[in-house]
């Protein structure tokens, strides 16, 4: 058994920056990732990072421009420790090394985004994330971090008290990828989940094959609930062939998106008469889509993002990088013509319920980065608002964690008596566990009495048991059949015209495959690097989290940013001001509601219309 | 509801690979074949690919795998489809003929480094290189010099190591005061740097290089190019730069390169690694350093 004062699982953005500030906060903190740090997907960030650094500009037009992005749906609190937070922690990046682009006088370089009232998003190049991913790594390598990288953390070892609220997290089970042991985790003084999204959920997605959404899943069977899992955003320009992101700095610069009859539709068809390319993601998605539905996608798939007017030299000033990815993934030249985009999966909006201080309502358990939902983003996220988001709360869950004192968070975690609960929608099928599926989520028993040592060896015993039984199983289903139906199940009726009808074939078709992965089996006998077992798991965290998924883009009946419902589309502000939150109760989902924090520090951001 | 798993295909055959030296400690290097890696004229054309299935012979080696102790090659069809990388077609043949084979990968798209391998005999980013681009059949292995884990994995504690030590984070504790105030870096300084920022740690330059391949403490294009990434990085003071210049002009450091230009022809992200390297060299020259 290992043992440290404070485990971060994940080793991306928000992993490492947490590890770092309990680091300084004189903890001693290890990180457990699947993946060799530099892996991590935030190398795959491209546009950059909104912070309030110059005058003319300030926090509280950040915090409106998040509001009204997110519809109305992000907590106010969560917000404005974003926008207050950002600059402040931007320019530690900056004295770190972080490469930024620069301004003449030498001073980091901002420039405009989508859905932003001032050019506020700083930038490296279109890779900013590849240097903030290797600049935080290059901190954990100076400070001595210890990182066990390719270790697979399979769950969580909580109490099992009835409440999840007053369980407890005492650390992790992970399975070392190259030797195949699995071992114990035992954390003193926190657990801090930053793995990243779920994307995998989907068939056309930016998120790398790692994207498995393992913190939402062990988090959710451990009984803290996931909020918001029905806001998925699709970003605009992602390469049709294999979801490939292409910046919206793109746009930022001066990209310009035309149909196949050659008409800027975002202008000539009404989607956002002002903003145009620029407007927020979820219009940008929508109005690509329409133009395909309506005949005028080209070749009925895709519609045109053209960046030649922007001339050679700015390009390789500013957009190098999306050069490359026209011409290696999709084999156009983005100089001599237009590049071919269509929306994809691109981020999770929702997330491990936690407040402005990264903690779940489990004590001990912390979330950060996308895998969380503190909410910064409600219904839409801004762009370049995804890495401020990392660095923000990474560092106040790692501070937290370590034995920090940053105040009383305002935000509200688990169910409580300021919840409601949801009773009208009729589902399809039972959700919910399928029975024989071995990891069940919280330790055996025993929850009051057993020590920390205890559960994290019945959890540990109970992991090896599991997959000695993947292991030893001869015959059966692959994993990767079911990940694809699943992930087609997802595509087809979840994606960004959702109806009814639609989501409830979903949820049929999920069931189906909770019932496939019952005769689930590893057919690689070997314990070396079995990355057919770590999939076959992985395989499992994704049926739980698309189940969410389509359970919120079931019972929420409205149109709100990036989830549009065709049986009622407007937004609903008199019945949906409110979070949707699903928790694991003895094996079923449990879906409730907690009302939006509209209300800052000084003022109320009042609903108003989105247009752009 | 159940579904019938059909049995996964077996590989069509299995080859013994003709170096009979390499059991697992190390992958071929003999395999190396005299081809330049660049686009070959006599590959097939994509269109001509369209509809057909092409021929790949993956490496395969398991430690703990009776019939897998001895490294052979399986040979894999996959069906083609424009657009497809060597990253793709291994995927296939693991999606649907043999879930056990083994190989990294993530992002898809060159960024998080994991997925170089030694295709055609060149170092290359799985995800980046065209099927349609390369002679078939088309022949994927572990990357040369480095120890087999299994099958396309390599053991890579080596290289980082090698990358840590050059210190590879800015030295720097005099910062601006006041609030919020950045470092200035002029945009010339930033250009000076930016190639150099660009390594995704794939180790494809290390496992070219033949230099690294007969001193294991030779730092390595890779980690060279690191301390260049911060040794002229003008955030730094001369002081720190000296510092640095002392790290890598030491025995297995700079002066081990012999310009072969190896590790620069198969970088993925096209850094001049040689000439950072030859950079440094009179860097220290200037300087005075030299560990002789």
């Amino acid at each position: 058994m290992y043992e440290h004062d404070v485990i971060v699982v994940g080793a991306g953005g928000a992993g490492l920056r947490a590890a770092v500030a309990a680091d300084e906060a004189g903890a001693d903190v290890a990180l457990v990732s699947k993946l060799h740090p530099v892996r991590s997907h935030t190398g795959a960030a491209e546009g950059g990072i909104n912070a309030a650094l110059r005058e003319g500009d300030d926090w509280e037009l950040h915090a409106y421009d998040t509001m009204k992005g997110s519809d109305y749906l992000a907590d106010a609190p969560a917000v404005e420790t974003l926008t207050q937070d950002s600059p402040e922690d931007t320019i530690t990046l900056e004295h770190w090394g972080m490469p930024f682009s620069r301004e003449e006088d030498g001073r980091v370089s901002q420039r405009p985004f989508g859905g932003l009232s001032f050019p506020r998003t700083t930038y490296a190049g279109a890779e900013t994330g590849h240097h903030l991913l290797h600049v935080m790594y290059e901190q954990v390598v100076k400070r001595g971090i210890q990182v066990y990288d390719e270790w697979y953390v399979m769950d969580l070892a909580t109490t099992d008290e009835d409440d999840p609220n007053e369980r407890e997290c005492h650390g992790v089970v992970a399975y070392d990828v190259q030797s195949g042991n699995v071992e114990g985790f035992k954390a003193n003084d926190g657990v801090i989940l930053a793995t990243g999204g779920p994307g995998q959920a989907f068939d056309h997605t930016t998120n790398a094959v790692s994207c498995t959404g393992d913190g939402h899943a062990m988090a959710y069977r451990a009984g803290a609930p996931l909020e918001d899992m029905e806001f998925i955003q699709f970003h605009p320009t992602s390469l049709p062939s294999t979801g490939v992101l292409i910046s919206e700095g793109v746009r930022g610069e001066g990209g310009i998106l035309y149909n196949n009859d050659g008409e800027r539709f975002m202008f000539e068809h009404g989607y956002a008469n002002n903003d145009g390319e620029l407007a927020s993601r979820d219009v940008v998605a929508r109005a690509e889509l329409t133009e395909v539905q309506e005949g005028r996608g080209v070749n009925d798939e895709y519609v045109h993002l053209d960046m030649r007017h922007l001339g050679e030299e700015r390009i390789l000033d500013r957009l190098e990088n999306i050069l490359h990815l026209a011409e290696d993934f999709e084999g156009v030249d983005g100089l001599i013509e237009p590049m071919p985009v269509k929306p994809g999966q691109h981020y999770a909006m929702g997330g491990i319920e936690v407040d402005e201080n990264g903690q779940t309502c489990i004590d001990g358990l912390y979330a950060a980065g996308e895998c969380a939902c503190v909410s910064v983003h409600g219904g839409n996220r801004l762009g370049g608002n995804a890495l401020p988001e990392l660095i923000v709360f990474g560092k106040r869950a790692g501070r937290h964690a370590a034995g920090d004192d940053l105040g009383e968070p305002q935000i509200r975690t688990g169910y409580g008596d300021d919840v409601e609960d949801e009773t009208d929608t009729e589902l399809p099928v039972q959700p919910g566990s399928a029975g024989l599926d071995g990891s069940g989520g919280v330790a055996a028993d025993g929850g009051m009495t057993a020590d920390a040592e205890g559960i994290l060896e019945r959890q540990v015993e109970s992991a090896r048991e599991h997959v000695d039984y993947l292991m030893e199983k001869d015959t059966g289903v692959q994993h990767a059949e079911i990940r694809q139906k699943l992930q087609n199940a997802m595509t087809d009726y979840v994606n960004v015209f959702r109806t009814e009808e639609g989501v409830k074939k979903a949820l049929k078709l999920i069931r189906e495959c909770r019932e496939e992965y019952q005769d689930v089996y590893v057919d690689d006998p070997s314990r070396t690097f079995n990355t057919d077992l770590q999939q076959t798991i992985e395989t499992r965290n994704l049926i739980d989290v698309a189940e969410t998924i389509a359970l919120g883009a079931l019972v929420r009946n409205e149109f709100r940013g990036a989830h549009w419902r065709q049986e009622n589309q407007i937004r609903d502000d008199e019945n949906w001001l409110k979070h949707t939150l699903i928790s694991w109760e003895e094996g079923e989902p449990k879906i409730f509601y907690r009302p939006v924090i509209l209300e800052g520090e000084d003022k109320t951001y009042e609903p108003k219309d989105r247009s752009y | 509801m159940s579904t019938q798993q059909q049995e996964p295909e077996q590989p069509e055959s299995q080859e013994t690979p003709k170096d009979p030296e390499m059991k697992g400690a190390e992958s071929p290097v003999d395999e190396k074949e005299k081809e330049t890696g660049e686009i070959d004229q006599t590959t097939a054309d994509e269109t001509e690919l369209e509809g057909e299935t092409v021929l790949i012979k993956v490496f395969r080696y398991d430690p703990e795998v009776a019939d897998k102790q001895e490294p052979r090659f399986d040979e894999f069809h996959v069906p083609f489809e424009k657009g497809m990388t060597v990253l793709d077609a291994v995927m296939y043949a693991r999606d649907h003929y043999d879930s056990s084979l083994t190989f990294r990968h993530s992002c898809r798209q060159a960024v998080c480094g994991s997925d170089a391998f030694f295709v055609n005999g060149k170092q290359r980013l799985g995800c980046k290189t065209q099927m349609a681009d390369l002679e078939h059949p088309v022949r994927i292995e572990p990357l040369p010099h480095q120890e087999v884990v299994k099958d396309l994995v390599v053991d890579m504690d080596h290289f980082y190591d090698q990358m840590h030590t050059v210190e590879p984070y800015l030295q720097q504790d005099d910062l601006p005061t006041g609030d919020l105030e950045e470092q200035r870096q002029s945009r010339e300084n930033r250009e000076k740097i930016k190639m150099s920022t660009r390594c995704i740690w794939c180790g494809a330059c290390m496992s070219s290089c033949n230099i690294a391949a007969g001193d294991n403490e030779y730092l390595g294009p890779a980690a060279i190019n690191k301390a260049y990434r911060f040794a002229m990085d003008d955030r730094e003071d001369e002081e720190v730069k000296e510092h640095r210049l002392r790290i890598i002009e030491q025995e297995h450091g700079v002066w081990r390169c012999q310009t072969q230009f190896s590790c620069t022809e198969v970088c993925p992200k096209d850094i001049p690694l040689t000439e950072h390297i030859q950079e440094l060299k009179r860097e220290a020259v200037k300087k005075n350093l030299k560990f002789w």
